[in-house]
């Protein structure tokens, strides 16, 4: 008994039951957060379309997401004969570990984050460009036509529109003179980077559309094309891993935005009603807004073509990103605005 | 080194596909994502209608033609019916063929919903399907009312329609035709000046007119190429000639003209709705020639002959005269022929039936060679095939 005290009372375990503690209080609500968020997005759908959606589970359909992950739960996995089966069972659990590993960095309050590193914008950067990894893993190893071309242009897409991401976040890091993304928050008290830098703030947008594989750059899962793209050959929870880490990777892009473009946790007026409410709530609701916007696109827009939307990344979004990053740089230097200089 | 022989991608597209359109089986042999050839295939909803329709009576022929394109089921009668009644040499009471005028181009607005909704949904656009079908829902209702089927009508018989319009139909038709032209106006603000909508259906699938002639299009189609080639006009049939539309034509004969030459036929079709209701004439609605049309049901109980009448018009059916015909209409499609041989019997001796669907659905490896797989799916939603007229 002692003993066990003893470990248990031990600095070093403690510390890691805190950040076990921690981690659980991300994720739990992150994951419930993705359960409403499927029922929001049939929701909303739903009433821009002119009709109801899921309303009959529980009050206002509020049971649904979980019925739907019963449903799947009770599914038969199916791993097809031709499949390589390791990579495929891999691919979805590695999409959805990244869509989750990336909340690690991001701010939800003052203090409020699991890592406060000083590189956390470049950590983000580089999870979301391994969630490309579980999709071509998942379109390669299924051994299947549809899934093969699904992943050949999930590929391409994420890569291409990538870059302008890059740009765009550097533009970013020169407004706020930080990689930590709670700087970054911090740099923006009195004025969110969205107005400065909204050009930049529509082209962050639009690419992580094409980086979420939304609407209306979801080719990779083009239904009236490749049925359902990479994921054609799971089921069951495999498909739903998938599902969870598409959605988990909206959220999580809806927070970057959030971080660096609408001022993260803080208030827009620093005034009192406003800053009575607590930061995170500011975030979630912030959140909530930019997720609004990625339904409402689905419920709106038609679907790019393959060839239109690298055209749009690479001849549209990379010249003016670049553009603007000079434009950005010189004014800062010219009227001595860099932070921190 | 000999040069290495690189096997194009074959892929199945369909039958079980979400954009196959029901059961078209396409097989495309891709470079990449380009398309080099497309194989249509049909057949697999093949229910030999022609040969069954060989061993009905011409009556119990007619509901056949529901069946064919489901979308807009009473053009495809009215096809049927005017054949029976070339043979017989029946006249179709005016209140009759007013009528029939108005269901038809209910049943063209049907389609076209149907076809530019699944269009858009085609391209990517999920929105407009759903509110289409909202309309549709209220057109299949004016169905209903008038013949008691959503959608297997049975409604236009030879000397006729089955039954006069309910009370207060033609004011809710009427009614509707005010508030649909807001519809549409608002689909076509989800589409018509859309950018991405327009870089997937611009230039897509272009036919030139020879081609078009070639290929024996007809309908929207043919009229996106250029061509206002319309039955309607050029031979019309029923009451058309006194109504008052336009024909619009397309220019460049890609998937954008097909949509803009459908959406305007639904507002010229709205037009001739509206001319049918208000010139509607009173009077009956089937021919009084009982050797054909069916007596009423009050005389049945007091009349010995008209007791016959339906007696041996239910059982045997009536006789046509010998002859033949190839009689058609303009179906939403394009032109929806019958061609009958009669030998004077109860029973049609041959009945071939000329879908405008099949001409579309040759031509699509001609359309989409060269194109992207995305185009395809495109090309297949702007040509509207249906495959319950195509596989007959």
């Amino acid at each position: 008994m002692d003993q066990i005290l003893a470990i248990l009372t031990n600095p070093m375990v403690l510390e890691l039951m805190w950040i076990v503690v921690q981690i659980f209080a991300v994720i739990g609500p992150l994951l419930i957060a993705v359960a409403y968020l499927t029922l929001a997005e049939r929701r909303v759908i739903g009433l821009m379309q002119l009709r109801k959606g899921p309303n009959v589970v529980g009050p206002f359909g509020l049971f649904q997401p979980f019925a739907d992950a019963l449903k799947l739960l009770s599914k038969e996995t199916i791993l097809p004969s031709g499949a390589s089966k390791t990579v495929f069972v891999i691919a979805p659990m590695l999409t959805f570990i990244l869509s989750l590993v990336a909340w690690a960095v991001i701010p939800f309050g003052e203090g409020l984050v699991i890592a406060d590193v000083n590189v956390g914008i470049l950590y983000l950067f580089a999870i979301s460009s391994l969630g490309v990894y579980g999709v071509i893993m998942a379109g390669w190893s299924s051994n299947s036509k549809y899934p093969f071309l699904g992943a050949m242009r999930s590929a391409a897409q994420m890569i291409s529109y990538e870059v302008s991401l890059g740009l765009v976040i550097i533009t970013v890091i020169m407004a706020a003179g930080s990689l930590n993304l709670s700087d970054i928050v911090e740099a923006q008290r009195g004025l969110w980077f969205f107005i400065p830098l909204f050009p930049m703030f529509i082209v962050f947008f639009i690419s992580t559309l094409a980086e979420t594989n939304r609407a209306p750059f979801d080719l990779p899962e083009g239904e009236s094309e490749l049925v359902a793209g990479y994921f054609v050959e799971y089921s069951s929870m495999s498909f739903a891993l998938f599902f969870l880490g598409e959605y988990a990777n909206m959220i999580l892009m809806s927070g970057m935005t959030v971080t660096l473009f609408l001022g993260g946790w803080l208030p827009p007026f620093d005034i009192a009603p406003f800053n009575w409410i607590p930061g995170p709530i500011w975030f979630a609701i912030k959140v909530a807004l930019v997720l609004f916007v990625f339904l409402w696109v689905r419920a709106t827009t038609p679907r790019y073509r393959y060839d239109q939307l690298m055209r749009l990344g690479w001849k549209v979004f990379l010249p003016f990103t670049l553009l603007f990053v000079a434009i950005c740089g010189g004014v800062m230097m010219a009227f001595d605005l860099l932070p921190g200089a | 080194m000999a040069e290495a022989q690189i096997k194009p991608l074959t892929m199945n597209f369909g039958p079980q596909h979400p954009a196959a359109h029901g059961v078209l089986r396409l097989v495309l042999e891709m470079d990449g994502e380009v398309i080099e050839r497309a194989d249509p295939h049909i057949g697999l909803l093949h229910r030999g209608t022609e040969k069954l329709i060989e061993h009905k009576t011409y009556l119990q022929a007619l509901p056949y033609f529901d069946r064919l394109d489901y979308v807009s089921p009473m053009n495809q009668e009215h096809a049927f019916a005017l054949a029976c009644e070339k043979l017989l040499q029946v006249e179709v009471p005016r209140r009759a063929q007013f009528i029939r005028v108005m269901y038809c181009e209910i049943g063209r607005i049907l389609n076209h919903l149907l076809n530019l909704t699944t269009f858009a949904i085609d391209v990517g656009a999920m929105t407009p399907l759903l509110w289409g079908f909202e309309e549709r829902e209220e057109l299949m209702g004016f169905y209903e009312r008038a013949s008691g089927a959503r959608l297997h009508a049975a409604y236009f018989r030879p000397g006729g329609v089955h039954q006069d319009l309910p009370e207060g139909l033609l004011d809710d038709i009427l009614d509707w035709t005010e508030r649909y032209p807001a519809f549409i106006d608002d689909l076509e603000t989800l589409l018509t000046e859309n950018r991405i909508f327009k870089q997937r259906t611009v230039d897509i699938g272009v036919v030139s007119l020879e081609e078009a002639l070639d290929l024996g299009f007809s309908g929207p189609c043919i009229r996106a190429s250029g061509l206002p080639w319309d039955l309607r006009k050029t031979q019309p049939y029923d009451v058309y000639e006194e109504m008052d539309f336009d024909i619009p034509t397309g220019k460049t004969g890609d998937c954008y003209a097909r949509y803009l030459v459908r959406v305007e036929e639904m507002r010229q079709s709205l037009k001739i709705i509206r001319q049918c209701i208000a010139e509607m004439p009173e009077g009956p609605v089937m021919s009084e020639d009982h050797k054909i049309t069916p007596p009423r049901r009050d005389e049945m109980k007091t009349s010995m002959e008209s007791l016959i009448h339906h007696f041996k018009l239910y059982t045997e059916g009536f006789h046509v005269p010998a002859g033949e015909t190839y009689t058609a209409v303009e179906a939403p499609k394009g032109e929806f022929g019958v061609f009958i041989v009669s030998d004077g019997t109860n029973k049609p001796y041959r009945c071939k039936i000329r879908a405008p669907g099949f001409p579309f659905m040759a031509s699509i490896d001609q359309l989409s060679r060269g194109h992207m797989l995305a185009d395809s799916v495109a090309i297949l939603g702007s040509l509207d095939v249906v495959f319950g007229e195509i596989d007959r």
